[in-house]
């Protein structure tokens, strides 16, 4: 586009007051740009004096100069128009009171001696948004050629099939793909199970068989019964997907990336390109590789994984005092469930009547009062509902639970109070201590019960409420043609489930366009497998749908760029594809990256990671923050005595930067040498910026963004973590160029923790200011 | 490809309610491509979640996902946003509603820059809601530092003195408008949400607890609130007598909850709550004593009882299987002692200690108030939802007793609910 610029400082707010607004004006003039002054910019007349030079000048690039951008962001967007906002208000005037930071008096102002510090920050900045708005473009959205708006299902049990029937209740076309012979999964081997609704007190028969037959009836659903997925290829809105048999093999299976032990030779020394792909094409043999689609393949927009979970298998000694494995009357409540639904409960050692039952909730050993692993509310639950299946069966029959704690939360209170009820049923916490046998029955040990401290039970059975384990722990189940490989990433920090680690974003995983609902992500009831099932389908009809406005999901939800890439340039270092945290990035098999712009969250990492700095988005690339730094003016001795220090701050624009703005608000004020430049994600911190700050004689350079580690706050996963990686190498570098490599930090901070900025900031510039001006300054 | 739209249906959703879930259901259905009107009481949006200190697991803020949805639906203009606003009256059937809505009046105009000269001037001091009346704020105030609008208001008990007129022309962007008065709105809509959220359980009434009697019992709510960086006390955990720093605090679990006096089911997150609660302690004291006196530690899933691995790690946090039958006040150090009797081993526990928490459970906003549309409840006067009837429905603790993971998953669901209510049309 044609720019045609227009700077615009509005002086309410107290900008007015603080600032010498002519000099400040000077700056756009002296560049030859136009600029207006307003007291009140966001008004109506502002807003005004703003539309009408759109309209009439045809002004289109405007840098508004005023309050951040967090604020008045709607009566300041303009359609068609590139527009930056110059944050004067929160991150100058408020946080630098003239108090601290005086203007100068008519004789200071010519001396060498004394300059502005307030002034120059606000200079600062209204240049760095004019060098900003020259170099981005007005986003243009990226639009598949063809879109499916299909949804696969994998996974025929009751997540499945009521994202399905979902899904397809609101329109969309859906295949179910079940790797067993029917559908059903888990729920159609029960006798009952647990209310759904309100009053939740009673069981109830099982819901499965009704839903069957409504997707049955459904003609927008297709099943596939003993089906598996082979690979899972492209991109959400076009994914080709290759189903095949269960222990089918194809050449479209999907191939595996190298082990790690694989990239080395027998030395030791990393193989070069060549030679990696020939050891994955062996490593692989047979099976085509990820970019090659299979002509075959049906096509669907996006996936839903409701893959579920497998009873776990209880190995080794860990419960023998349980009597697990040695006594055949001892079983897992999977076990206990099938006996159940075939009939009356029996033994299986002789087949005898089951009167007495003992439920063993916790394995409890020494102090811990744990339950067995992967288990959850459910668990407890059908401890209680299986306690119901012996009374069921036997008038005179006993059912005692002995648990640690009894997990019913919510609602499903009234279960169990509904079970408290029950005269034949015994709730007690404590610990089991042993399981043996007496004669053709059991007797169960356990301590410190509510029944006294020392208690044993003659039994016939005992049932152990062991864990649902999700099938992902030791199969990808999705089996992605991605470069990353066919799962999904760091899974190992949720024990296996397809979990999101969002409190506020439960949906949001590594994988784009594919949602977990069930007890693939967490334990849970078949209430809560239903509800999460609708989300799971809500998500990803809106990924189709984001998809065909060419827009990003979350949390970038309606970024309409991409990144961009100048493949001339590449040199296959393959950093891009390896370090997105979402797997966008495919590489051939001499390196080059492939994007999958619709598997793209637009964080940036990709940009980041660069070393040739050939990715970029419209209007943040390279070239515009890096004329944002390089617009920092950087005073030497030629121009003062003591000329002040200069430190840039690239700051996370998720966190940090509202963090720097509720400082403001608060009026909190920090060190005016500093200059801060937002990205979107760390992770999208291109080191050639600090390189180029430090080149241009800035003193320090620090970045401030999000907690990582295992409960990281980065929206985009694994920025803040890369920066910090890359951050430490930088450190050589500088060590080469003979600079202090404390010149150079990274610094973490959550948005409310505001408080701690001015410290933080300080402090940095406190080392920096010990460490001397930067030896590059002037030249 | 043009963009090609043949999958929306036509028709908006009305949301009621601004909290977690609101906001959820508001922004996932407008991603999906539709209309969307959310109607918030409060001046701000972020409900109850806008009070906590941090989520459980993670101990992340939740100004952190909020600020992301506050983004969201600034860069979505299909949302619109109404604050201080309530639904007056509902009519008609699946597919179309009309809706009237309530705006009541902020006295503060869009022309706000949030400059905060009103607040300057402004005398009157009134009882902080926000921080459940443990501080005072100004007549002209921010409803919190992250608010969003990021507007100020004029609490109406300052209308008509002149306090008020002080404000008014302290501002000078004129956008204090003293003459503002509530009006009505009619919309229609496809669908309504109703995420109505809830309310801390009122613990005066629990009588043997003595809440409200003794100053150094307080709620969990109001923890959140003593160690939020903006709160009353700008983090810092004091006991409120003294405002000395607790040496030792007991948390009284299931204070309402599990109670047939009371609440009878479970509030779902309050066991987590204090587990949570005891990190913000002991971060700040590293040698407190924390005694926890529950019925069952509700921590399920691998998640949440590896949380609780973590608490019962530290050598001073005590938990006791009991459930608190009284307390009392000794009168001269304000100190608290709590009785229980220790369920495992029936002994009489006697616990001296300078600060209670009482974890009060949630419940529902339609106990009291009951929606001017026709909605089932069950006895505690939650939301059920008719599935088959379609139209209406109840998102997150609207609906039952939830955590926020839970209360979001929900949340999107019923976005779809209500969008198929659009497609059936």
């Amino acid at each position: 586009m044609d720019k045609k610029y227009g700077v615009y400082v509005c002086t309410g707010c107290g900008i007015g007051d603080a600032l010498d607004i002519e000099g400040l004006c000077d700056v756009p003039e002296e560049e030859g740009l136009p600029v207006t002054t307003h007291p009140f910019l966001c008004g109506k007349d502002g807003i005004e004096l703003l539309k009408k030079d759109i309209k009439e000048k045809g002004t289109n690039t405007l840098v508004i100069a005023g309050c951040s951008r967090r604020v008045n962001f709607d009566v300041f967007n303009f359609d068609g128009c590139i527009v930056d906002r110059v944050n004067l208000r929160e991150q100058v005037v408020w946080s630098h009171p003239r108090s601290e930071y005086p203007a100068l008096t008519e004789e200071q102002k010519d001396d060498e001696e004394h300059f502005d510090r307030l002034q120059m920050l606000a200079e600062d900045y209204l240049k760095m948004g004019m060098a900003k708005v020259e170099k981005i473009d007005l986003p243009e959205a990226f639009k598949l050629e063809t879109l499916s708006r299909k949804i696969l299902v994998i996974g025929g049990g009751i997540t499945g099939i009521s994202a399905a029937l979902d899904a397809a209740k609101t329109g969309y076309e859906v295949t179910i793909v079940e790797k067993g012979s029917s559908l059903g999964g888990y729920a159609s081997k029960l006798r009952k199970q647990l209310p759904l609704q309100d009053p939740y007190e009673e069981l109830i028969p099982p819901v499965i068989d009704a839903k069957i037959k409504e997707v049955e009836a459904n003609s927008k659903i297709s099943v596939k019964t003993e089906t598996i997925v082979a690979r899972i290829a492209g991109q959400p809105g076009d994914f080709t997907v290759t189903l095949k048999k269960p222990g089918e093999t194809t050449e479209f299976d999907v191939p595996y990336p190298l082990p790690d032990e694989m990239k080395v030779d027998e030395n030791g020394k990393e193989l070069d390109v060549e030679q990696l792909n020939e050891v994955y094409n062996e490593y692989n043999k047979g099976k085509q590789d990820i970019l090659t689609l299979d002509p075959d393949g049906e096509l669907f927009g996006a996936v839903i994984l409701a893959a579920g979970w497998k009873p776990v298998q209880l190995e080794g000694d860990e419960f023998a005092h349980l009597g697990f494995g040695e006594i055949e009357d001892v079983v897992t409540n999977d076990q206990f469930e099938a006996l159940a639904a075939k009939g009356k409960i029996v033994r299986p050692s002789d087949g005898k009547e089951a009167q007495t039952v003992v439920f063993v909730q916790s394995p409890g050993k020494g102090d811990d009062d744990s339950d067995f692993d992967y288990t959850g509310s459910v668990t407890s639950l059908v401890s209680l509902k299986q306690a119901k299946y012996v009374r069921e069966d036997y008038p005179d029959g006993k059912a005692y639970v002995i648990y640690q704690h009894m997990r019913t939360p919510g609602l499903l209170e009234n279960f169990y109070k509904s079970i408290q009820q029950d005269e034949g049923i015994f709730l007690s916490k404590g610990e089991v201590v042993t399981v043996s046998k007496n004669g053709d029955g059991l007797i169960i040990e356990a301590d410190n019960t509510l029944l006294g401290e020392k208690i044993k039970i003659k039994a016939d059975m005992v049932v152990l409420a062991t864990g649902m384990v999700p099938a992902t722990v030791d199969d990808p189940v999705v089996n992605l043609a991605y470069r990353q490989g066919p799962g999904f990433r760091d899974i190992g920090l949720f024990n296996g489930y397809v979990d999101s680690n969002f409190i506020c974003f439960p949906y949001e995983t590594q994988r784009t366009g594919i949602y977990a609902a069930g007890c693939i992500r967490r334990s849970m009831t078949m209430e809560e497998s239903i509800e999460d099932a609708t989300g799971a389908a809500l998500k990803a009809i809106q990924c189709l749908e984001s998809v065909n406005r060419g827009v990003s999901v979350h949390p970038r939800s309606g970024d309409m760029t991409f990144p961009d890439f100048f493949f001339q340039r590449c040199t296959q270092c393959k950093r891009c594809t390896e370090e997105c945290p979402f797997g966008a990035l495919d590489d051939d098999e001499k390196g080059t990256p492939k994007p999958n712009p619709t598997r793209c969250r637009r964080c940036g990492t990709c940009m980041g990671a660069c070393p040739e700095r050939i990715i970029g988005f419209a209007d943040y690339n390279i070239d515009s923050v890096g004329s944002m730094v390089k617009a920092i003016g950087v005073p030497s001795e030629d121009d003062y005595d003591e000329p002040p220090f200069r430190v840039l701050c690239l700051v996370c624009e998720n966190d940090a930067y509202p963090a720097l703005d509720i400082a403001g608000l608060n009026r909190l004020t920090y060190s005016a040498d500093v200059r801060f430049i937002p990205v979107r994600c760390l992770g999208s911190v291109n080191v050639i910026w600090i390189k180029d700050a430090l080149a241009q004689g800035m003193d320090g350079v620090f970045l401030l963004g999000c907690k990582h580690g295992d409960d990281y706050q980065c929206h985009f996963v694994k920025g803040s973590e890369l920066a910090e990686i890359r951050m430490e190498k930088i450190g050589d570098a500088l060590s080469s160029l003979a600079l202090e490599q404390e010149r150079v930090a990274q610094f973490e901070i959550a948005i409310d923790e505001y408080d701690k900025l001015p410290q933080i900031i300080n402090d940095f510039v406190e080392v920096i200011e010990g460490l001397g001006p930067n030896p590059f300054k002037g030249f | 490809m043009t963009e090609d739209k043949a999958a929306l249906a036509s028709g908006s959703i009305l949301v009621v309610g601004g909290g977690i879930s609101g906001l959820t259901t508001a922004l996932e259905a407008a991603e999906v491509g539709y209309e969307v009107f959310l109607v918030e009481k409060n001046p701000y949006l972020g409900g109850r979640v806008a009070q906590l200190n941090q989520y459980f697991p993670k101990l992340c803020p939740p100004t952190c996902g909020l600020e992301i949805n506050f983004r969201r639906i600034k860069d979505n203009p299909l949302i619109k946003v109404f604050t201080l606003a309530e639904v007056e009256k509902v009519d008609g059937t699946p597919g179309s509603y009309n809706v009237a809505i309530k705006i009541n009046p902020r006295y503060v105009n869009e022309n706000c820059t949030c400059c905060g000269e009103c607040e300057k001037v402004c005398r009157t001091e009134i009882d902080s809601e926000f921080n459940f009346g443990m501080n005072k704020v100004k007549g002209a105030y921010l409803p919190c530092e992250m608010a969003f609008p990021a507007r100020y208001v004029i609490d109406p008990q300052i209308i008509g003195t002149d306090d008020a007129k002080q404000c008014m022309q302290a501002c000078k962007y004129d956008a204090v408008d003293l003459d503002m008065a509530a009006k009505t709105i009619n919309l229609n809509v496809g669908a309504i949400v109703w995420s109505t959220g809830w309310e801390p359980y009122d613990a005066t009434k629990i009588e043997n607890l003595c809440f409200g009697k003794y100053p150094n019992i307080v709620t969990n709510m109001m923890v959140e609130r003593l160690a939020s960086p903006n709160g009353p006390t700008k983090g810092k955990i004091l006991r409120p007598s003294d405002d000395k720093e607790p040496e030792s605090i007991a948390f009284v679990q299931c204070a309402g909850s599990r109670d047939e006096n009371h609440l009878p089911y479970c509030s779902y997150i309050c066991c987590m709550a204090s587990l949570k609660q005891t990190t913000y302690i002991r971060e700040q004291y590293p040698n407190a004593k924390i005694y926890i006196f529950y019925i069952d530690v509700r921590a399920p899933g691998q998640r949440y009882e590896k949380f609780y691995k973590k608490i019962k790690e530290d050598e001073n946090v005590f938990m006791i299987k009991g459930k608190v039958a009284e307390v009392s006040e000794d009168p001269g150090t304000k100190n608290i002692t709590v009785v229980a009797e220790n369920a495992v081993t029936g002994e009489k526990v006697r616990q001296p200690v300078e600060m209670v928490v009482l974890a009060t459970g949630m419940q529902p906003t339609t106990a009291g108030l009951k929606l001017p549309a026709d909605l089932k409840y069950n006895a505690d006067g939650f939301i059920i939802n008719d599935f088959e009837k379609g139209g209406m429905f109840a998102a997150g603790c609207a609906n039952k007793p939830a955590d926020v993971v839970s209360s979001n998953q929900n949340a999107t669901g019923m976005a779809l609910k209500a969008i198929q209510t659009l497609v059936r049309r």
